[in-house]
């Protein structure tokens, strides 16, 4: 688990451009949206690509998008889950 | 006799617009009001360019690295045109933005469509996408600024210094504006050229300028002279 929660965090920071912001930077327990990293409804979308394009997995529900969005932490979890 | 109540005809006569401050970014090379601000050989990509030039500002505006090459241009000429003087006594919604280019969001339309070329590798980006027109360059100017005046987006063949003038003249008249950014910005591949200069009436204008540099009428010969001998 903590290395997909790593290679996520390196993802994110790429597939966002947060250029100002290294590996270290980012809890993975900390929210991504509003505090935290401060993302906004372009990155999720871009988080939703960067799963389906690094994983082949799609968010099937949007309501899931939430909780499986909430951190780093819970991205891993789900990737772990849904990879096939 | 008030100006307001001449016909439109005598107030564009009595108009008396200055260029209160300008920026000009090309070849590797950022001019700020007559003063080199950055410049820096043998940078060969736009992306390494537009880099250092937001470096040397030092912003702080993380949402910098998200936008699309225009917007970065555009942004950053912006930031160092009213780094140079204030637009704060001015309404918000009085303050206008103008800008022109040649190739529309075509740098941008090229790099979305790397994206969906492939059909089994078919992910847009949506961050890419949100960028494929040109006036989102304006967006990120208002909202960094918190202007909220009149805007548009022109295209020309080449730059146009009398459509710019001639639009935002009658901005002035019609009395939508107090103060226009206005300029070009034009960015395909690693070639940019852009230029942004704030416009004020001189009877009205926020500041007094700095040293060594002496506000200029605005008209088409003056945004020529700037954009070709810098």
């Amino acid at each position: 688990m903590d290395e997909l929660i790593n290679q996520l965090k390196k993802e994110v920071i790429e597939q966002l451009n947060l250029e100002e912001i290294s590996p270290d930077d980012i809890n993975p327990d900390s929210p991504l949206f509003g505090e935290g990293l401060g993302l906004d409804s372009i990155d999720a979308l871009e988080l939703i690509v960067l799963l389906e394009k690094n994983y082949g997995i799609k968010i099937q529900d949007p309501k899931d998008g939430k909780k499986v969005f909430h951190s780093i932490r819970t991205m891993a979890e789900y990737i772990t889950e849904h990879k096939k | 006799m008030a100006d307001a109540m001449l016909p439109l005809y005598f107030r564009k006569i009595n108009m008396d617009l200055l260029i209160t401050s300008y920026c000009h970014l090309h070849d590797n090379k950022v001019i700020v009001n007559d003063r080199l601000f950055f410049y820096q050989e043998n940078i060969l990509k736009f992306a390494d360019f537009i880099k250092s030039v937001y470096k040397q500002e030092n912003v702080n505006y993380p949402k910098f690295y998200k936008m699309d090459p225009i917007s970065k241009v555009g942004f950053l000429a912006a930031e160092l045109v009213l780094k140079q003087t204030t637009i704060e006594g001015y309404h918000p919604e009085k303050v206008g933005v103008v800008l022109s280019n040649s190739s529309s969001s075509l740098d941008t339309d090229i790099a979305h469509n790397e994206t969906i070329k492939n059909r089994s590798s078919y992910f847009p980006s949506p961050s890419v996408f949100v960028y494929t027109l040109p006036n989102i360059v304006i967006g990120e100017i208002c909202i960094k600024n918190k202007i909220k005046g009149e805007n548009v987006f022109l295209i020309s063949e080449t730059f146009n210094g009398k459509l710019l003038c001639d639009y935002v003249n009658e901005l002035f008249i019609n009395e939508r504006v107090e103060a226009c950014l206005c300029g070009w910005v034009e960015v395909m591949g690693n070639n940019c050229n852009a230029l942004m200069v704030l416009v004020e009436h001189a009877g009205r204008k926020q500041n007094e300028g700095v040293p060594g540099f002496k506000f200029l009428p605005f008209n088409a010969e003056n945004l020529n002279l700037i954009i070709t001998l810098n």
